[in-house]
């Protein structure tokens, strides 16, 4: 297929024009989080590095911030442990069901977020399994629950381009299952693992919706923060603020796995 | 001799580590129950009974005077949702808003994918692959959150367009649609540069050679292959679209969606059993639509 010249540059611009529509209200976030204005207005009416140091300073982003924290390193520990296991069970053996796991795990970030988010809600609140009701571990619970696809993902993306030859030799040559995972298998999967651990963590960090109905009174992560003061008068440079934050928190773990594994489509998301 | 050893092997090494490690070599049964358990226990109970638990709960009612749970069996939450006139409106609404952002996505999406896996060189494919990523992973409050300095009154569209004599769209279904199509686009390029990258150049070079023009190798070559990732893609697009709220609830103004009704059935009033009777719509749609293009293999592209 011979493209012309003129092909080629509409699909150029094309592409551009996509990106910039994709970039540009980021960069207007960004650059709104120095806008002197207290609304978000544009063009900027001067630059001020004043809204940054008023978040930094505030008691209720600091512990939102901790919270976050907290419900991200939880969550993505269990996801990776699930995921993990899932990935090996489906990667090296043959079993009935097989094929529809990898639609069983994306199917929490394929349904609406809504969906997930009523249905946990309904769960916490009406059927409170094993005394959980709405809190931090419910919140927990939902994020690991979306977690895990992306773990797997990345995991299983690993594990089929690696032969299982390196592993036979290593219990050929005697070593027992557990130093031939030490040993072999670990080593080969690390960089996928932290991959998906990451990305794992950057899921978590970002939720709104899933947390938004499992947390109950008094659980605020970052994006309910921002939420919550969407609605408030005046609270525009802070919210430019915060969102710029979470805008370099995502872009943070991507770039990283992209360094250091890369091999999932989508990062596992999809 | 050697049928000894080999059997001896994994035995070999003495110690409870050892006998334990020969034990599950000889099961590879208990080694996958072991591995499979865990993930399936939690994926079972905490995700599948709550879906399941929503379904029951869609058959309760509340009632009017005490606001109390009951938990006998009714239709009524359906009935109400299948006949009340703002629900059916909201139904078709929100449907007809996230076949636009599918289609809109599609059309951006073919382009787009084709240049990246067949016209761009390795360097600025990989370039552009981690441009679509990188906010792909953005939070979604924010990416919906930066709309709205975009399409407010004097705001970023309005500046950009004032000097060509347009003003941007402000709140509404339009900004809507804009936004929806913004939030999920990255789920449909990934899958369409992904379908474009298997396609084997040879095929398009046996087209052209048979006679085909660029055309008609798009229409007969290209789109049929293609297709499946399309679609893969076109179940994130849809899905997520319909349900969303937040950034209906940013961006909307007056304008409303399933999600937004569900949203306030739930948190609102505190009409659990309505607002679950509620999210079956979009459940019920979601899984009519797998069903639909489960014929083109998208769905083992997830």
């Amino acid at each position: 297929m011979i493209l012309s010249r003129r092909t080629r540059i509409v699909l150029g611009s094309v592409v551009a024009l996509v990106m910039a529509f994709v970039y540009l209200p980021l960069a207007v976030v960004v650059m709104s989080s120095f806008n002197t204005s207290k609304t978000f207005t544009w063009p900027m009416e001067g630059f001020t590095t004043y809204w940054w140091t008023q978040v930094a300073a505030s008691p209720g982003f600091r512990d939102a911030l901790v919270t976050s924290v907290t419900v991200g390193l939880i969550a993505t520990a269990i996801a990776l442990v699930l995921g993990s296991l899932l990935s090996f069970a489906v990667a090296r053996y043959q079993w009935f069901g097989r094929s529809s796991i990898s639609f069983l795990v994306v199917l929490p970030i394929a349904l609406p977020g809504i969906v997930t988010g009523v249905a946990l809600q309904n769960a916490f609140v009406n059927f409170k399994p094993f005394g959980i009701s709405l809190g931090l571990a419910a919140v927990v619970i939902g994020h690991a629950t979306f977690c895990i696809v992306v773990v797997y993902n990345n995991v299983i993306a690993r594990l089929r381009r690696t032969s299982t030859s390196f592993e036979e030799a290593s219990m050929d040559l005697g070593a027992t299952t557990f130093q031939t995972f030490r040993y072999v298998t670990f080593p080969a999967t690390r960089s996928a693992l932290v991959a998906g651990a990451l990305l794992a963590f950057g899921l978590s960090f970002d939720e709104i919706i899933v947390t938004q109905f499992t947390a109950g009174a008094g659980v605020e992560t970052l994006p309910i923060w921002i939420f919550e003061n969407l609605a408030r008068p005046n609270q525009a440079p802070v919210v430019n603020v915060v969102a710029t934050l979470l805008i370099l928190a995502a872009i943070v773990p991507v770039w990283l796995t992209n360094r250091i594994a890369g091999d999932a489509a989508g990062g596992g998301r999809l | 001799m050697t049928s000894t050893t080999l059997d001896a092997g994994p035995a070999s090494s003495a110690g409870p580590a050892g006998r334990l490690s020969a034990f599950l070599f000889r099961h590879p049964r208990l080694r996958l129950g072991g591995l499979l358990t865990p993930p399936l226990l939690w994926l079972v109970v905490a995700y599948l009974a709550s879906l399941l638990a929503l379904f029951v709960t869609a058959f309760w009612s509340v009632d009017s005077f005490t606001g109390a749970l009951n938990r006998q069996l009714t239709l009524e939450n359906f009935q109400e949702v299948l006949t009340t006139a703002v629900y059916r409106n909201l139904t078709w609404q929100t449907l007809a808003v996230a076949l636009t952002v599918t289609l809109i996505s599609a059309l951006v999406a073919l382009p787009m994918g084709f240049y990246m896996a067949k016209v761009a060189s390795p360097r600025m494919r990989a370039l552009l692959l981690l441009a679509i990523l990188t906010p792909l992973w953005a939070s979604y409050l924010v990416k919906a959150y930066a709309w709205r300095g975009m399409v407010s009154p004097s705001g970023v569209l309005d500046w950009l367009l004032g000097p060509l004599g347009l003003t941007g769209p402000g709140f509404g279904v339009v900004a809507v649609i804009l936004v929806e199509t913004y939030l999920w686009l990255p789920y449909m390029l990934l899958a369409t540069y992904a379908g474009f990258e298997r396609l084997p150049n040879s095929l398009l070079e046996a087209s052209g050679d048979l006679g085909a023009s660029n055309g008609r190798t798009f229409r007969s070559v290209v789109l049929p292959m293609v297709l499946p990732a399309l679609v893969a893609g076109s179940i994130f697009t849809f899905s997520l679209t319909m349900g969303d709220y937040i950034a209906v609830g940013i961006v909307g103004g007056k304008f409303q969606t399933l999600g937004t009704a569900i949203y306030a059935n739930v948190a609102g009033s505190a009409n659990q059993p309505l607002g679950a009777a509620l999210s079956m719509i979009p459940v019920a749609i979601i899984t009519i639509y797998l069903l639909l293009v489960r014929r083109t293999g998208a769905l083992s592209e997830l």
